[in-house]
């Protein structure tokens, strides 16, 4: 395995209190999380905003410490490892982030961003450096000519090929993208994804892959953990959950992924959740989906449903079986 | 006639950078009860082209008309504007915290609909109908979170509050940009249905405008896609997604994860990025972009004209009219269309 990640908790406290802080509570932003990652496989990471996709993210790549839980890299315990140790596997594992407009520093060049990870670990200098990372710029799609411009003259696109290039810098091992498709528009969004794709083919890298669209997941990854406040609730192979989801809240998600198919969408029958998604903070007893869920019965609020093998992985008492009608008019309203 | 008839729709903006033309000659109508939608990459002009027709693109120089019921919009002056929107045409932003006044009520901001357009209408009266509007919109227990400000409701439910407003009035037609575009795939739902089903109920007609393709495939009647400020193509929804003529129209589809086949195969994205609105293109402003491009795009602005029989579609591109659809069979008509 490359990276095992194991039962890893990120709390935040809430404080109060202008002098003397108070903490009055905890945002359980990720509250117990394992999977593994195996090398040149994609691990696709779904869920709806706050569900604590990002702050999983972080943990695993040593920017946040954990409030508990292992991760490890290839064999390693990389878990809250002091900076200076942590330097080391900064290498392997590099973050592409959301955000093309505001992970780039607008004052500085173009050239010195993607330079950035290779003056810091010392890989290279002079001209050599600037060689580099032309050809970096190259790879991704760049012009490499522009190499002296700054990230406002290039669009939103342009601006995440910077990102994807900048993370390849030092040849990591594993690439974490935090939905590096989000903002961008359809065409261009499938531009990005085929260059990701072909960079793992060329390099054989390993992906863990964060996005909110089931359908840029599926198309990239090789097998899809799905998230809800804090805890995955079903991992399965990209097809196999799918076709056979097991969890409700996978089966909602899916049934509210937009089609652009007119017969399809025609047919589709919706799965439509009442109420949004609740505070990481207070958190629902029991299964944390119940309060939506369309099958939620008593055990649901009393008992935590494990992740457990049923089929696949899935943390739910009472799993869909196949041909299950979710919809209102198969259920009674609850 | 049509509820809504705009012709000829030109927007410029005069900045430092030179002129930017938003909307370059647009031309839609919108019938009673109908959904049409709006589709485009950001920045074709989706946005700028509604708030123009609706007097809220004050820097703007707008050249066009707008006939709605009749009325040429662009000739009203303030008032008159101000009257007709909210009571016969109402407006849904992508995010509703811009349009909720922070500071009041929610329930206060949709009773003072009534207090300004319907004077006659008493304080109970307002309220009861205020409390009526946000049950229909579906938030539960609306006796009590009639007097909820802004922010104590969710980002799911301020968009129900916003449609609740906009329904306020009795409407002839909504204008709904990006209504769902900041809300997650479940309350996006959650909202599209709501959308659809009050639409339905009261016959009102409804301009969606979205930039995602998926959105529209369940609601719209009618799509526009625009590029550049112009109609690319405009189709019946089926036809569009099956029979689409122009290739800025097929690139877009061809784009979705999931349409070209296999996962994990390539998608067949559009090349480049879209142009500069201060330094268009000429002639097709998609020639830069097509892979069919011919000597003919770059020298002549095509027009949006009929391509296959009846129904409505037309496409603004120099194509052959028979060069419709997805698979390789129109792939291979479009490119024998580029070499002759
Ligand atoms: N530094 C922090 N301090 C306190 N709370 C935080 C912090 N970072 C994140 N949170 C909270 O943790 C939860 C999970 O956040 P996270 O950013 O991981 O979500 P996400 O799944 O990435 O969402 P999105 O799809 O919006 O990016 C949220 O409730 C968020 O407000
Ligand atoms: N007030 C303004 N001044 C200058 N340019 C503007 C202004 N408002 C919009 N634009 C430009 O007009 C174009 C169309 O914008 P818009 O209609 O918002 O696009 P979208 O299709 O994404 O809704 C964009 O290039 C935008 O930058
Ligand atoms: S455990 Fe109960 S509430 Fe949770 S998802 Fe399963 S059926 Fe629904
Ligand atoms: S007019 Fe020419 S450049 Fe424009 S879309 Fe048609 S074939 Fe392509
Ligand atoms: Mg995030
Ligand atoms: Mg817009």
């Amino acid at each position: 395995m490359l990276l095992e990640v194991e039962n890893v908790v990120k709390h935040f406290p809430i404080t109060t209190g202008m002098l003397v802080k108070q903490t009055v509570g905890h945002v359980r932003a990720v509250d117990g999380v394992s999977f593994d990652l195996s090398p040149g496989e994609t691990l696709g990471l779904v869920g709806e905003t706050g569900c604590g996709k990002s702050t999983l993210a972080r943990c695993v790549a040593g920017l946040h410490p954990v409030t508990s839980g292992r991760v490890r890299f290839d064999g390693d315990d990389i878990t809250n490892l002091p900076r200076a140790r942590m330097r080391a596997y900064r290498r392997d594992i590099q973050v592409i982030f959301q955000d093309p407009y505001g992970s780039l520093n607008p004052r500085r060049r173009v050239g010195s961003i993607i330079a950035d990870p290779l003056v810091v670990h010392r890989v290279s200098r002079g001209a050599e450096l600037r060689r580099t990372v032309q050809e970096l710029m190259e790879r991704v799609g760049l012009n490499p000519e522009h190499y002296n411009r700054f990230p406002a003259e290039f669009s939103g696109g342009q601006r995440q090929r910077i990102g994807v290039a900048r993370a390849l810098a030092l040849r990591p091992r594993l690439i974490i993208c935090d939905e590096p498709v989000s903002a961008l528009d359809v065409s261009i969004q499938a531009q990005i994804l085929n260059l990701l794709k072909d960079l793992q083919d060329d390099f054989g890298l390993t992906y863990l892959f964060i996005a909110h669209d089931l359908s840029v997941v599926r198309h990239i990854s090789d097998r899809i953990a799905v998230m809800y406040l804090g805890k995955v609730v079903e991992l399965a192979g990209a097809d196999e959950l799918h076709e056979h989801p097991r969890h409700p809240y996978t089966n909602a998600l899916l049934s509210a992924t937009a089609v652009a198919d007119p017969d399809e969408a025609g047919r589709r029958r919706r799965i439509i959740l009442t109420g949004d998604v609740p505070s990481p903070i207070d958190p629902p007893s029991g299964c944390h989906f119940h309060p939506r869920c369309p099958k939620a019965r008593d055990r649901c609020s009393a008992e935590e449903p494990l992740l457990v093998p049923r089929d696949h992985l899935v943390a739910c008492h009472f799993p869909v079986e196949a041909g299950e009608d979710l919809t209102a008019s198969g259920r009674r309203p609850a | 006639m049509s509820l809504l008839e705009v012709t000829d729709l030109k927007v410029t903006f005069p900045t430092s950078d030179g002129l930017v033309q938003a909307v370059r000659g647009l031309s839609f109508t919108v019938d009673r009860g109908r959904t049409l939608a709006i589709v485009g990459e950001s920045g074709s002009g989706k946005t700028v082209s509604t708030q123009a027709i609706l007097g809220l693109s004050p820097r703007a120089d707008i050249s066009g008309t707008a006939l709605f019921e009749g009325v040429n919009l662009l000739q009203l002056d303030r008032e008159q504007l101000r009257r007709i929107r909210g009571a016969e045409i109402s407006v849904v932003f992508q995010d509703p915290l811009t349009s909720l006044h922070p500071l009041y009520k929610v329930g206060w901001q949709i009773e003072e609909l009534f207090r300004v357009h319907q004077p006659g209408t008493g304080r109970a009266e307002a309220r009861k109908r205020a409390i009526e509007l946000l049950g229909l919109v579906g938030i539960p227990r609306p006796d009590r979170r009639v007097d909820d400000y802004p922010h104590q409701f969710s980002g799911g439910m301020r968009q129900r509050a916003m449609i609740a407003m906009s329904l306020a009035l009795n409407p002839k037609l909504i204008v709904a940009d990006e209504p769902t575009t900041a809300l997650d795939a479940t309350v996006q739902a959650q909202i599209l249905e709501l959308i659809g089903r009050v639409q339905a109920e009261f016959d009102i007609a409804l301009i969606l405008i979205t930039h995602d393709l998926g959105v529209v495939a369940g609601i719209a009647d009618e799509v526009l896609v625009m590029y550049a400020g112009l109609v690319a193509e405009r189709a019946d929804r089926r036809t569009l997604y099956y029979r689409p003529h122009h290739p800025y129209t097929k690139g877009l589809l061809e784009s979705i994860p999931g349409s070209t086949g296999a996962r994990g195969g390539r998608l067949r994205p559009i090349p480049g990025s879209p142009p500069s609105l201060i330094d268009i293109p000429s002639g097709c402003a998609f020639h830069p972009r097509c892979p069919y491009a011919m000597p003919v795009c770059a020298a002549e602005r095509p027009p949006l004209a009929t391509v296959t029989g009846g129904g409505g579609h037309a496409s603004a591109c120099w194509l052959p009219h028979e060069a419709v659809g997805l698979g390789p069979e129109a792939d291979a008509l479009r490119l024998r269309a580029k070499e002759a």
